[in-house]
């Protein structure tokens, strides 16, 4: 790990400002990302500002009759919030499929969200990336594809978003507020975060230099039958090689958001259309476009076999 | 100008590294140390609560938590597997949370109150729970074993704090102590030796006779 200075702030004001005015700086949340790839190498910050000191813990109902998350809550108080766990069941799904307990207790909302690739390439120093280093090349398009994604990916990177939890964030409408360096505050729609790879995929998201993420609001309840369906490797402590988020009502129309195949959440409002026609339709207005690699061609079937699970089940 | 603590500290991690691969990172980043001027201080003094004594460190800001405890408390019990939150082998309680050390400085521990194994129990006071591994042969080898027991702990802890999990079926209903819980729950302790069957009966005896 290369050396760093470290500085606790209290104030949303200070730790834009530290961020965005000191060379090399970044926000440091649960760490369980973050440490992870500065271990590596591949996350080289020069200063750290430890968020966890600002009060962004509490989940507080809005006038709107939705959820404001506080942007430090950890993965674990999210998922057990009783009002999530019965008007935002997706939610608690998601997160519960994700990482481990220990990792869940400490992760929080707005790093679970900022969470970067599990592309092997990404996290071996020795291998051309274009995400972690510019140019380089990619060596996942003829390289260990497996676990990537099929939409939305470019010539220059492949790699899927890994969390469980913008999966459901995303089929539930969720918008991220922030506050910029200069103290200005925006609200981003979930759809808009992250950004598809193109030719930068080492620019991920739409956030400035120093903008702190704040919250996620979770608009009112959207009822329904709310599914989350992780397919994966082994059957706990994985990440998803598809994942289904679903919110689908007793007439059979509804909300799907599909992880592990995309550089984001993916959803797409025509394939949702085509929810009461069944899996097939879906599936097929979802991956319209899809780029697979031999190795990750399973995916494509994969995905409407997972809907249509989740399609019954939601049927009861 | 580098501090020299943080120099002291990388040339220690690079004396307790074992394993090959550790000793070329630390060496490397040791080599990026010496060359790199920042101004702004690079080691910072934090004070917590480690199995009930308080504890003052000044430590280079890279330290773990898991290498404060290891190198500089010297409390070993907590054990070092993958060092990147894939194992479960550092797995400590903070507050009462159970929490993978090697991802998370110790600076960013003021004020918080830290157990670790040697907390939790010792050799003439053992916690039910060590009693319950031993009696159940709930370890080959050993070396998961700390960390299995302290997110054991913690985990009957979250069931009764009513914590969902992944296999919870009813969301809205109290948790309960079932085998495949506990299994679930207990999926972010890796056992090489693959003791598992014998770690969940040692936490079901824990567990039922709490209940
Ligand atoms: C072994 C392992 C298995 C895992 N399995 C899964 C899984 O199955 N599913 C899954 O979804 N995830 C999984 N994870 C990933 C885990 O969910 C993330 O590491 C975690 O959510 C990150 O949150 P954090 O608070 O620790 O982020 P950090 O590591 O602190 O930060 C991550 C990024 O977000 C930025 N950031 C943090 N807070 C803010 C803020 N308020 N404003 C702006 N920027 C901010 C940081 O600068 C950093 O770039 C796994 C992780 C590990 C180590
Ligand atoms: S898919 Fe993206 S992250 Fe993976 S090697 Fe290619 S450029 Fe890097
Ligand atoms: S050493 Fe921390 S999880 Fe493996
Ligand atoms: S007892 Fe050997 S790794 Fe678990």
């Amino acid at each position: 790990m290369r050396a760093f200075s470290y500085e606790r702030v209290s104030s949303i004001e200070a730790a834009a400002r530290a961020a965005a005015t000191t060379d090399g700086a970044k926000f440091i949340a649960g760490g369980t990302n973050l440490l992870d790839l500065m271990k590596l190498e591949i996350e080289t910050p020069t200063h750290l500002v430890d968020v966890n000191g600002l009060g962004l813990d509490s989940i507080e109902a809005t006038p709107e009759g939705g959820l404001r998350i506080g942007a430090l809550v950890r993965n674990t108080d999210l998922a057990a919030d009783e009002r999530v766990r019965r008007d935002y069941a997706l939610l608690s799904r998601a997160l519960l499929a994700g990482a481990s307990g220990q990792l869940r207790n400490r992760a929080t909302t707005a790093g679970n969200l900022l969470q970067r690739t599990r592309c092997p390439y990404f996290y071996d120093t020795n291998q051309p990336c274009n995400k972690r280093q510019p140019g380089s090349g990619c060596s996942a398009l003829a390289g260990f594809s497996r676990q990537l994604a099929v939409v939305g990916v470019s010539d220059a990177c492949i790699a899927s978003h890994p969390s469980d939890m913008a999966v459901a964030m995303r089929a539930l409408d969720a918008v991220v507020e922030t506050v910029r360096a200069d103290g200005t505050k925006r609200s981003i729609p979930i759809a808009d975060l992250h950004r598809l790879p193109g030719d930068t995929p080492h620019v991920e998201h739409v956030l400035e230099r120093g903008e702190l993420i704040t919250a996620v609001v979770l608009p009112k309840p959207a009822g329904g039958e709310q599914i989350y369906r992780k397919v994966r490797d082994r059957a706990s402590y994985a990440f998803a090689l598809v994942s289904v988020g679903a919110v689908v009502h007793p007439d059979g129309t509804g909300r799907v958001a599909v992880g592990g195949i995309a550089p984001k959440p993916w959803r797409d409002e025509a394939a949702e259309k085509e929810l009461a026609n069944g899996a097939k339709a879906v599936a097929a207005k979802l991956l319209a476009g899809a780029r697979p690699t031999e190795q990750n061609a399973f995916k494509l079937t994969l995905v409407e076999r997972a809907l249509s699970a989740v399609l019954v089940e939601a049927k009861g | 100008m580098q501090s020299p603590g943080a120099l002291e500290i990388s040339r220690r991690d690079l004396l307790a590294a074992s394993a090959a691969t550790v000793t070329v990172a630390s060496a490397h980043s040791l080599g990026h140390a010496q060359t790199k001027a920042t101004t702004a201080p690079q080691s910072t003094k934090v004070t917590f609560t480690v199995n009930g004594e308080g504890r003052e460190l000044q430590l280079d800001n890279r330290t773990t938590l898991l290498d404060a405890l290891r190198e500089h408390l010297h409390l070993t019990g907590t054990k070092k597997g993958c060092d990147h939150g894939q194992c479960g082998a550092c797995t400590v309680l903070i507050d009462g949370r159970r929490v993978n050390a090697c991802l998370t400085l110790a600076v960013m521990h003021e004020g918080d109150s830290i157990t670790t194994l040697e907390g939790l129990g010792q050799p003439e006071n053992l916690h039910p729970m060590q009693a319950a591994f031993v009696k159940h042969d709930g370890f080959q080898c050993g070396y998961c074993t700390p960390g299995q027991i302290c997110s054991s702990v913690a985990m009957l802890e979250e069931i009764k704090a009513n914590i969902p999990s992944h296999v919870t079926v009813d969301l809205t209903a109290p948790a309960e102590i079932t085998p495949a819980e506990i299994r679930e729950r207990m999926s972010g302790n890796i056992c090489r030796c693959g003791a598992y069957s014998n770690i969940v009966e040692a936490i079901t005896e824990v567990a039922g006779r709490k209940a």
